[in-house]
């Protein structure tokens, strides 16, 4: 595989999981329990937003068929997008939310944290960027974790609930593809699998003061190999699209 | 001393522009006339997420995705300083939650108002925060102390949100003919209730009086919505938008833009809760706040045992 078309494709897997967390936690807007942690929700949208705006834009110079970050984000069919499954699950609730986030923190700290390394100065250079949004949205949910699991017998059984529920989607993260075993070879990137040791001792840690049981069940899960979605991901795209769709050509 | 040397005090003290704080002997009136416009406030910031945040999912780009989200979160981080300027006259946030939800307090009624296409987020921008800077602006020389200060982290906030609406709008205006049409579409629907947003004439409006004598507010509703007239419809004209109002006309001796008269009826309409969304809003707040409670025990709970725990520690 030609190492930009790999790279290409490694950026579109980085930049889309954060493109649709981003818009998840858009749709939290103005839905928080209270008001400072609404403005904190919108604060991680923005964060991950940004991140999915720098990861496609050179995705787009990559691929160089003049591709911009919006063409990427808003005109490609549901099969296209590479994000992992468990970020396009819906917002059930705040324990959801907080779940979600939190496994997804504790692996982007790790995979930024090696990604600083990377060969690749631009990839290296945004990881370096998205490493201490990653450590601040990492200490908001992990902290959560812990309060709603000693928190209420309420907040206890969402939290366990939520945590049953989206375990499924967790070997996603550490599987590879055909483009991260090309780039792991030239030392572009790390092996996923190799995270997997680390994240589950950082999720162990937590869970263990938040009194929580971690899941052990390993589930197979398809999503980024195959390209096949959730049902959930053709609701988000039809409502993130609806502009660039209705009106081709138009600027905004 | 006598409450009407008190009283005196109080006058000279707020005629010689000096801040009212927290611990200062204020009359309970002038309390009151605070709490209700700081919270009025507040709740205006928070309630005004609605409609913005209809469009959030629906952002066009990415840019104007994460200009809208800062957007947002600004007016959220302005709910929370003007919560807190509030609570220093000893009202809690959760009352003045309850007295929103009971219809005791109030917020801005423009915010009763649908956001139907994406202009809307630049005509919000440009004229609702248009609106709310004049006003505000005015408001950074306000009595109270800590009032002031929110103002004044607030005001720059707000300029840059007009400016960022203002460049949608431009777009828009510029665009195909869709978006022209949604430009105009937007700006008609906006602009008599961004007027509203002064409130009544002067004459009409009994508490100004109180307001304008213990220099709570600096301005005259009439006299803050010409300033906005006159700043505003210069711009219209530069995106060749039509402001509704076949009676608009510059009055070459006093210098000043010259309208027709506000639709009276529909803004008591509007205020007293018969607003195309005051229910939509009102459920929307109330729902998420139901729904949230069991989050807000949990954190509670939390930090009960966490405090019980080191008090153990500490006693051990
Ligand atoms: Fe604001
Ligand atoms: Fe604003």
């Amino acid at each position: 595989m030609d190492t930009n078309q790999a790279l290409f494709q490694y950026c579109l897997r980085l930049g889309d999981t954060n493109l649709i967390l981003g818009h998840r936690l858009a749709e939290m807007c103005s839905r928080a329990p209270f008001l400072e942690e609404d403005v904190a929700l919108t604060n991680f949208a923005l964060d991950h937003t940004g991140q999915a705006e720098a990861l496609l834009q050179y995705a787009g110079q990559l691929e160089g068929k003049g591709r911009t970050e919006d063409d990427l984000a808003y005109l490609r069919p549901e099969w296209e997008y590479r994000n992992m499954l468990l970020v396009e699950q819906p917002n059930t609730d705040f324990a959801y939310v907080i779940v979600r986030q939190w496994m997804l923190d504790t692996y982007q700290c790790l995979l930024y944290d090696q990604l600083r390394q990377s060969k690749d100065a631009v990839l290296a250079g945004m990881a370096t960027r998205f490493l201490k949004e990653a450590i601040y949205h990492y200490r908001h949910s992990s902290s959560w974790v812990e309060r709603l699991g000693q928190g209420t017998d309420e907040s206890q059984r969402r939290i366990r609930q939520a945590l049953d529920d989206l375990w499924k989607f967790t070997p996603e993260m550490f599987a590879a593809d055909t483009s991260e075993i090309a780039l792991a070879a030239l030392g572009i990137v790390p092996e996923s699998a190799d995270l997997l040791p680390q994240w589950t001792v950082n999720m162990a840690r937590v869970c263990d003061k938040a009194g929580l049981q971690m899941p052990s069940g390993d589930h197979a899960s398809a999503g980024i190999k195959s390209g096949r979605h959730t049902e959930h991901l053709g609701h988000l795209l039809a409502e993130m699209q609806y502009l660039q769709r209705a009106y081709p050509g138009a600027k905004w | 001393m006598e409450l009407q040397e008190k009283l005196d005090a109080f006058q000279q003290y707020i005629d010689a522009e000096e801040k009212i704080e927290p611990k200062d002997w204020m009359p309970d009136e002038y309390r009151r006339h605070c709490i209700r416009q700081i919270s009025q406030h507040a709740h205006s910031e928070v309630i005004g997420m609605q409609p913005e945040g209809n469009w959030i999912t629906r952002a066009p780009t990415l840019r104007a995705k994460k200009i809208l989200l800062a957007k947002i979160q600004d007016e959220g981080g302005h709910g929370l300083y003007l919560y807190s300027a509030a609570e220093t006259l000893g009202i809690s946030r959760d009352e003045m939650i309850r007295q929103l939800h009971e219809g005791k307090a109030k917020y801005s009624s423009v915010f009763n108002y649908p956001t139907l296409n994406w202009a809307d987020i630049g005509a919000i921008g440009w004229l609702v925060d248009g609106a709310a800077v004049t006003n505000q602006l005015s408001l950074r020389r306000t009595s109270y102390g800590p009032y002031s200060r929110a103002m004044l982290r607030i005001c720059n906030e707000e300029s840059f949100h007009q400016r960022q609406g203002y460049e949608i709008m431009t777009k828009m205006a510029n665009g195909t003919p869709e978006q022209r049409r949604m430009a105009q579409d937007a700006l008609d629907r906006w602009w008599w209730p961004a007027l509203m947003m002064f409130g009544p004439h002067d004459n009409n409006s009994p508490r100004t009086y109180n307001g304008i004598v213990w220099k709570i507010k600096r301005a005259g509703n009439d006299e803050l919505r010409q300033r906005f007239i006159d700043k505003t419809v210069p711009q219209a004209e530069f995106l060749g938008l039509k402001i509704p109002d076949p009676q608009l006309q510059w009055n070459e001796a006093t210098g000043h833009y010259e309208t027709g008269e506000i639709n009276w009826d529909e803004f008591h309409r509007v205020i007293s809760g018969d607003g195309p969304c005051n229910r939509q809003r009102m459920e929307h707040h109330k729902r998420v706040h139901e729904e949230g409670a069991w989050v807000r025990e949990a954190a509670e709970a939390f930090a009960r045992r966490r405090k019980a725990e080191n008090l153990t520690e500490a006693i051990a």
